[in-house]
């Protein structure tokens, strides 16, 4: 589905980031992409849809190949490409059912955009979305009266509303509290089983990591030095990637962390207000 | 290296010794450069006319007052054209201001080489001729009146505006562009979404701004010929009819106030 041969990044800085990086992900397949800060992680992803030029190697998208790619059939392989961002990156100022819809953008013409006269079926679609997301009553409101997590499920609808072949997803926990985190990632892990999407999750969370993705590539001053199963994900491996640390008293730590948060969960659907409905419908799902 | 050792310890201090030398003597050359002027002023001024101020100011003053309340059935239709010309001469200077600004800034301009300089120097050379010299040389070119006074408020404009703008367009969140640019949009969509809704605020508070201060400036255009309230103040100075320039006065300044309020109740409504 989705193949990188021999993919390399030089910034005009000098900085090395990605020295040949090569690996394939099939159908529906999550893979994690871990690493510490300035491995590579966000260059890995941006050179996949070319936010980021990469200065050497090949992507492939099915028998595409996008490094190849200039102007419009770029900008129509994008298309195929959905993407999350860290800090949502939505536009603030437009509304919800803007923001999901601009999923669309590559493919309505201008005026379609301009004028917000989206084609009944994409609006059907994005109003499904918003649905499926737990943010239907939110459709009308602007995007940065949500909270985080609300614009998270945003971000995520409107990455959907692309029809994907593939998703990107550059750190979506990071701005998050655990909770919400798992709960994104939760949201993540059941559309691409659905839809069979294949997903790229730069993460920094090893333990979330391990809870949803099914491989876990770690990525270390831009070469993969670990491809394999959450399983295989052991202390060794660990400091192979991030260097000297205890790994073991990180993830008791973190399991602490986790429970408190379960705990949390229960008391909080006691009391659950009417806000709060949709997040804890999300949760019942899982 | 504020940071240095005295008897073993570190000692720190806010600037090291030779910057606050630095410091001083920058302070002793503006001192020495206000002695220096205020030489200068007071060599060159006839005291015997300032001294006589005071007596000049209630003699102007009192020959102003009362003001001419008659007059001002004379005032209206000047002081429409001024607010035409201002609000006019906002609308031609937003119009050329929005593409100047957009080619003038870092992260839209299609051409940093060329494009990006002739648009800083279009902003620049606008900014730096006050609106009065504009009309100045459009009364002599295209004639008294009107026209000449919207494209000189016009041309001052688009400085004010597209520098303001420009700088709007570069402080923007590049994640949101990237985020639209990412669903395959085309360049025309990427800027309809990514950057238009982000700069929207900052647009609407300048085009507001600049026209209340274009209603402030409109209102001596009349001065050079360019039509408006001015040539009714420039008529009533020539005549020394001084009650009629205390009306003209007292009626700017309402519109002043009228215009400074709107600007501010569209610039919260809008931010």
């Amino acid at each position: 589905m989705l193949r990188l041969e021999t993919l390399a990044k030089r910034y005009k800085t000098g900085d090395h980031a990605l020295k040949g990086v090569s690996l394939e992900v099939g159908r529906g397949q999550i893979v994690g992409l871990i690493g510490p800060s300035g491995a590579g992680k966000s260059t890995l992803i941006r050179c996949i849809n070319r936010l980021v030029e990469p200065t050497g190697g090949k992507v492939f998208l099915g028998d595409l190949d996008l490094t190849a790619m200039g102007g419009a059939d770029l900008r129509r392989a994008r298309r195929r490409i959905g993407m999350i961002f860290q800090e949502y990156a939505l536009v603030e100022r437009l509304t919800v059912m803007e923001n999901v819809l601009s999923g669309r953008l590559g493919y309505v013409p201008f005026w379609r955009s301009f004028l917000r006269r989206y084609p009944q079926a994409d609006v059907d679609k994005a109003f499904a979305l918003l649905e499926r997301v737990g943010l239907a009553e939110h459709a009308d409101k602007r995007a940065d009266e949500l909270s985080g997590g609300q614009r998270q499920r945003v971000g995520i609808a409107r990455a959907l509303e692309q029809d994907p072949e593939l998703l990107l997803i550059d750190e979506p926990t990071a701005s998050l509290d655990p909770k919400t985190s798992r709960q994104i990632m939760r949201l993540i892990r059941e559309i691409c089983e659905e839809q069979s999407l294949p997903a790229v999750i730069n993460i920094h969370d090893v333990l979330l990591a391990k809870m949803f993705v099914d491989r876990i590539i770690g990525l270390t001053a831009g070469e993969v030095v670990f491809d394999g199963p959450p399983g295989e994900l052991d202390d060794a491996v660990l400091t192979r990637i991030y260097g000297a640390e205890d790994w073991t008293a990180m993830q008791t730590a973190a399991a602490e962390d986790a429970e408190d948060a379960a705990v949390a969960h229960g008391a909080h659907g006691r009391h659950a207000g009417e806000g709060e409905r949709s997040e804890e419908r999300l949760a019942g799902l899982a | 290296m504020p940071v240095r050792q005295l008897d073993g310890r570190p000692v720190w201090q806010r600037r090291t010794t030779r910057r606050q030398w630095a410091i001083w003597a920058g302070w002793f050359a503006g001192v020495v450069l206000f002695v220096w002027c205020w030489e200068l002023m007071t060599s060159r001024t006839i005291w015997a006319f300032v001294w006589d101020a005071p007596r000049q100011a209630a003699d102007i003053g009192s020959r102003m007052l009362p003001p001419r309340w008659s007059y001002i059935d004379k005032l209206l239709w000047p002081l429409w054209d001024t607010l035409n010309i201002a609000t006019l001469g906002t609308l031609l200077g937003i119009i050329i201001a929005v593409p100047v600004a957009f080619l003038a800034a870092r992260n839209t301009t299609p051409s940093a080489l060329f494009l990006r300089p002739v648009a800083l120097f279009i902003i620049v050379a606008s900014r730096s001729i006050n609106s009065l010299i504009w009309a100045l040389l459009l009364v002599s070119m295209i004639g008294p009146g009107l026209l000449a006074g919207i494209i000189a408020i016009g041309l001052r404009s688009i400085g004010f505006v597209g520098k303001l703008l420009y700088e709007a367009i570069e402080e923007i969140d590049e994640s949101q562009v990237e985020a639209v640019r990412a669903t395959g949009a085309s360049g025309a969509q990427v800027l309809d979404y990514g950057i238009v809704p982000q700069i929207l605020p900052a647009f609407a508070g300048i085009s507001v701004f600049r026209w209340d201060i274009n209603i402030r400036e409109s209102t001596i255009l009349g001065l050079v010929g360019a039509g408006g309230i001015g040539l009714q103040l420039q008529a009533s100075l020539n005549t020394l009819a001084w009650p009629q320039v205390t009306m003209i006065l007292l009626l700017v300044l309402g519109t002043v106030l009228v215009s400074e309020w709107v600007s501010a109740k569209v610039r919260h409504a809008v931010i």
